[in-house]
């Protein structure tokens, strides 16, 4: 961290590979750089769309999922749990590969499936307004397993006896969740908060294998930028300044959502 | 009979909702059976027509995915020995030996969990290349060595061996590593196990470091080597869905007979932290 840090300040570049004295302090050159780049506005967007809408639909997601297989009508509960938590064990560029073709706007599944049900094909990596949701839906089917598992362990710390009692006081299944489920999931909303946030703003392999930030830098992220300034153009002193960003970004975002929760809770 | 509607349509859900998780891989696995073009038609077959294996055998005879699966193999098994015992001694030493700085240590570590692995890519590039291990395997196994979520899970754990066991072990001429290996090791084999599955995970999933730090095609691990077919050959759908079934079934098998410590460390792991 401290590295970047200092690396940031830095015109740290190809020359600097050949031999590091080759190095000089820029000072906030970077950042005006940064600032003052179109590009970097339009992965900043592309970011935070991502971890805005991404976040808290994995999350809902997850929770749905959760409260469905901890139902206690379910049978074969085990078989359903690791259904739904398969996709997180996968590798993801591979499934960045399997969902490309799926996506494929004559040939893919999805296109098909909608098909039937009379919505017209959609070329879904193709199209500047649907590639970023495109890419959303993926990784909610991804990632959704795992939080389902911290929402289940969150679901079973709750004790019998409150929902009974509400029960006695007649409250109904929706009243029951509102007033008992969510206010004791309180803690289990943090963490899966948190942690969603840091992986939503590190989104990197989908866009790389699917749609190489196109079409028109719509699916362009941070992190994807990153690794194109850092790694390709070896603009390594540039490339740290937004690594330093990113890691502004993701601490503001994390004490942000402590915040609100201190406010929240009771 | 309400109950029974209920429970009816509690379970259409839950199917409805495996069918969908499933779908991707089963398809995956199908469309890698097909023959070359197969899927390419209207409207897309579920099933392969006549099924054939002739992908996976281009896959291991002209494109050398063995040396990749190899490759994958030795970072994976690597990583996951190294940080076993990495975070054993880290999280034993934070638990239960007395040394300077101890807690400001600590907390300085659990500070920065928050920091984005990518973040620290730039300088780690630098400085491995300073070291000369860019393009070698081993640089590649670098961001699973040490995780800090590792090192704090070990740590409540250890906090729960008995000093008096070890005091006692000392007292009767053991070395510190011989108590480490003798007591220590042992009464820290389930948080150790549940640590490795999710190791080996990691190390065998990652893309972009193994991206950054091999540059050499011979030392590409899975992921680097199947997005760089991919540039090639993007219009052989049934060999990229075979290169991404060879890539999956490891991890995958591994979580069938393994998924109980998955479950339980994500389990355990979110109500502690």
């Amino acid at each position: 961290m401290l590295g970047a840090f200092v690396l940031s300040f830095t015109d740290f570049d190809i020359y600097s590979i050949a031999n590091l004295g080759n190095t000089r302090v820029v000072g906030l050159k970077n950042y005006h750089d940064l600032a003052t780049s179109p590009q970097f506005w339009i992965a900043l967007r592309n970011t935070l769309y991502f971890v805005v809408v991404g976040g808290p639909l994995s999350a809902a997601v997850s929770l749905i999922a959760a409260i469905l297989v901890n139902a206690k009508l379910v049978r074969f509960k085990p078989f359903f749990r690791s259904a739904f938590f398969a996709p997180w064990v996968t590798t993801l560029v591979a499934m960045a590969l399997v969902w490309r073709y799926i996506y494929h706007p004559q040939y893919g599944l999805l296109n098909a499936a909608l098909g039937v049900v009379g919505i017209g094909p959609v070329d879904w990596l193709g199209n500047p307004h649907w590639a970023m949701p495109a890419l959303i839906l993926l990784s909610v089917w991804k990632n959704f397993g795992y939080n389902m598992l911290v929402f289940l362990a969150g679901l079973q710390s709750i004790p019998e006896e409150l929902y009974e009692a509400a029960a006695l006081d007649g409250a109904g299944a929706w009243r029951r969740f509102r007033h008992v489920t969510l206010p004791m999931l309180g803690p289990t909303f943090v963490f899966v908060g948190v942690v969603t946030m840091i992986a939503s703003f590190q989104i990197f392999s989908e866009p790389y294998v699917m749609t190489q930030g196109g079409p028109l830098k719509s699916t362009l992220t941070l992190v994807l930028f990153m690794y194109e300034e850092g790694f390709r153009w070896w603009r390594l002193g540039f490339s740290a300044s937004i690594a330093v960003v990113l890691f502004l970004l993701t601490l503001v975002g994390t004490l942000v959502q402590l915040r609100l929760q201190r406010h929240s809770a009771p | 009979m309400k109950a029974r509607g209920r429970t009816i349509g509690l379970h259409a859900l839950l199917v409805v909702g495996a069918i969908l998780a499933a779908s991707p891989l089963l398809w995956m696995v199908s469309a890698s059976l097909m023959h070359s073009g197969e899927a390419n038609t209207s409207p897309p077959p579920l099933l392969p027509h006549s099924p054939t294996l002739v992908h996976y055998r281009a896959l291991f005879t002209s494109l050398n995915l063995g040396r990749y699966f190899l490759n994958s193999l030795i970072i994976a098994t690597g990583g996951t020995v190294m940080a076993v015992l990495i975070t054993g001694m880290a999280g034993y030493a934070f638990a239960k030996l007395r040394f300077r700085g101890r807690q400001s240590v600590f907390r300085a570590l659990l500070a920065g969990m928050v920091i984005p692995g990518q973040v620290a890519m730039l300088p780690m590039f630098i400085l491995l290349r300073e070291m000369g291990l860019i393009n070698t395997l081993f640089g590649a196994m670098i961001p699973v060595l040490a995780p800090i979520y590792g090192i704090f899970l070990v740590r409540q754990y250890a906090l729960s061996i008995p000093d008096d066991l070890l005091d006692a072990a000392r007292l009767d001429g053991a070395s510190e590593f011989r108590v480490f290996r003798s007591i220590v090791l042992p009464s820290l084999g389930p948080v150790l196990a549940t640590l490795g599955v999710f190791t080996f995970l990691s190390a065998w999933n990652d893309f972009m470091w193994p991206l950054i730090v091999l540059s050499d095609d011979a030392r590409y691990n899975l992921p680097v080597a199947l997005a760089n077919l991919a540039g090639e050959h993007v219009q052989d759908v049934e060999l990229m869905m075979a290169g991404a079934v060879v890539t999956v079934v490891p991890v995958f098998i591994a979580f069938l007979f393994l998924q109980r410590y998955y479950i339980q460390g994500i389990m355990a792991g979110s109500v502690k932290g």
